[in-house]
């Protein structure tokens, strides 16, 4: 079965296409690396999955049907700067935000909704954080939440919009724990990833992409410099020094 | 009795008012309240002109339409690619003047003056009553009391909807959730609330109940639940002084109100414990100290 199934998408702001013929067919239980540069149309291209995007054109489909809001079967990671972080809750209240897809209109979360948060919460690492005000957090300890947010949702797909922006590096070792852990429990999990370094680590299927397609597919099969050097439209001079010096971005 | 009435109809105002303005703050559309103060306006001339009546009832409908008119028309500017203050202006001078023009052209003669729609006079409420299951109260406390039920029932049904479609859109719709029709639903209540209100304290003393309580309220607060708390006391409290200093020195008591929200605003801004301007300063001067002494 395919977590996810893309044809023909095309998508334009306005005038400018952003999104040409992408056709994309990914298997359950990969977690998938989207790789490509600035502007390459990589949040576009989770928002058109997501629906949220009037002009657009194709067919996506998740685990085989069309997307319909109603069933839970999608999590969501916007990118962290999508909020306003100075809006009165507390990073509890946030996490559960994941649970208003199961709870419904109108209901009320209950206890066990309260409990799944808190457990969530602590998956991350953050349960002493659950009464704290969110502006009050690190821009780490936010990414942590809207990720704990996700693992409420209790999804079978997950799309996460650069979950690894300004986290420490112990912090990003536990996002990937986390990460690998969903994957292991048979979810399909896809990342929005800027770290051309770590990225044959964390995943095990990549979408290249600038605009169209350039590669999809098994990571030592589309991590190729050829293909890298397409997506980034010849701008990786370095990728050879990149290999050895870590501070490449 | 004349002072109960004039003080409930202002609290109900601070009540309402404070209530509804607070997704005004959170969702940083404070100058929508302008926009739909000065719109209902044209709704109410519209409304007029049709029914030929003064009733609250017809008030009430055309200021509804007036307000979503507002928002949608705002809305379309909006994704045609104006910002969003540059669509509001736009907007609401247009809706404003021609609701000016046609008060003019078609009803010259009524009591409809813009000076009364603006300013308001709360010192009259008391003499325009009516009566609804044998009860009489004042008009303006039966509309705004109706106004005051239909914001409680929507945040009862709908407060979790609304304050993650207000906190996170973008994830609010991933999951579902109809945001445009909470976004209109919200204005049409803002609407009603501005209409409701503004009929006793003016239209201009609206916006300053609308977003100056649930302002304040925002600088203190750690939760929505709070915030709300917060801005309908700050409402009330406003609402009350503002009468009695406007009773002593004589004044205008809508004004009065406005100014005691300014007072209000001011206090908190200063006196809030832990990051008020006050307290700050004082925490600055001890960590001043303290580093001089540690440098020497
Ligand atoms: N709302 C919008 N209106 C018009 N153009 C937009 C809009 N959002 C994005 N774009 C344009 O679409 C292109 C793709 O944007 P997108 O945000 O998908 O890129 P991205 O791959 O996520 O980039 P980044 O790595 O910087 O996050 C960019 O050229 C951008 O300028
Ligand atoms: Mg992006």
């Amino acid at each position: 079965m395919n977590a996810l199934q893309v044809k023909n998408l095309s998508v334009a702001y306005e005038e400018k296409v952003v999104l040409k013929n992408v056709n994309l067919a990914i298997p359950v239980g990969r977690l998938t690396g989207i790789i490509g540069p600035n502007g390459a149309g990589k949040s576009t291209l989770i928002k058109a999955i997501l629906n949220q995007l009037p002009n657009k054109s194709g067919a996506v489909h998740i685990l085989e049907r069309p997307l319909n809001s109603k069933d839970h079967t999608v999590g969501y990671v916007p990118q962290r700067n999508a909020v306003d972080w100075d809006f009165p809750t507390n990073a509890l209240d946030v996490v559960l935000m994941g649970r208003y897809g199961h709870i419904g209109m109108i209901k009320k979360p209950s206890t066990k909704d309260k409990q799944i948060a808190m457990d969530c919460l602590k998956n991350v690492g953050m349960e002493t954080f659950a009464d704290r005000s969110i502006g009050q957090l690190s821009g780490g300890q936010q990414q942590r939440v809207f990720l704990a947010r996700a693992l409420a949702q209790e999804a079978e797909v997950y799309f996460m919009d650069e979950p690894f922006v300004g986290v420490d590096a112990a912090t990003e070792r536990t996002i990937i724990a986390i990460l690998k852990d969903l994957k292991a429990k048979g979810k399909s999990v896809f990342v929005v990833h800027h770290d051309l370094q770590t990225a044959s680590d964390y995943f095990d299927w990549m979408i290249l992409l600038n605009q169209t397609i350039t590669a999809s597919g098994p990571t030592e099969l589309t991590f190729t410099e050829d293909n890298l050097q397409e997506a980034y439209g010849g701008k990786l001079f370095f990728m050879d020094q990149a290999k050895s010096n870590k501070t490449f971005n | 009795m004349n002072e109960f009435w004039v003080l409930l109809t202002g609290s109900l105002v601070g009540i309402t008012c404070g209530l509804t303005g607070v997704f005004l703050i959170l969702r940083k559309t404070a100058m929508i309240a302008d926009a739909i103060s000065h719109t209902v306006l044209f709704g109410i001339v519209v409304a007029f002109m049709i029914t030929q009546s003064l009733s609250g009832y017809w008030m009430l409908i055309g200021a509804a339409i007036a307000g979503l008119l507002t928002t949608f028309l705002v809305q379309v500017l909006q994704s045609g690619g104006l910002q969003e203050d540059a669509a509001i202006g736009v907007v609401f001078t247009s809706l404003f003047a021609l609701g000016v023009l046609f008060i003019t052209l078609f009803a010259g003669n009524v009591h409809l003056d813009v000076e009364h729609v603006l300013m308001g006079e709360i010192a009259f409420v008391p003499w325009d009553t009516w009566d609804v299951f044998g009860f009489s109260m004042p008009k303006a406390v039966w509309m705004l009391l109706f106004v005051l039920l239909l914001n409680v029932l929507f945040l009862v049904f709908f407060y979790k909807e609304i304050k993650l479609s207000t906190f996170d859109p973008v994830f609010a719709l991933s999951i579902g959730l109809p945001i445009l029709a909470m976004h209109y639903s919200y204005m049409t209540l803002v609407s009603l609330t501005t209409v409701a209100a503004f009929d006793s304290v003016g239209a201009v003393l609206v916006v300053a109940m609308l977003i100056g309580p649930a302002a304040t309220a925002y600088l203190m607060s750690k939760s929505v639940s709070g915030m709300i708390v917060w801005s309908m006391t700050f409402g009330v409290t406003a609402a009350i002084t503002g009468y009695y200093l406007a009773k002593l020195w004589n004044t205008s008591i809508a004004g009065m109100m406005a100014a005691m929200i300014g007072v209000i605003f001011m206090l908190v801004f200063l006196f809030k414990p832990h990051d008020g301007w006050i307290w700050k300063t004082f925490k600055r001067m001890k960590l001043q100290k303290t580093n001089i002494q540690a440098n020497s």
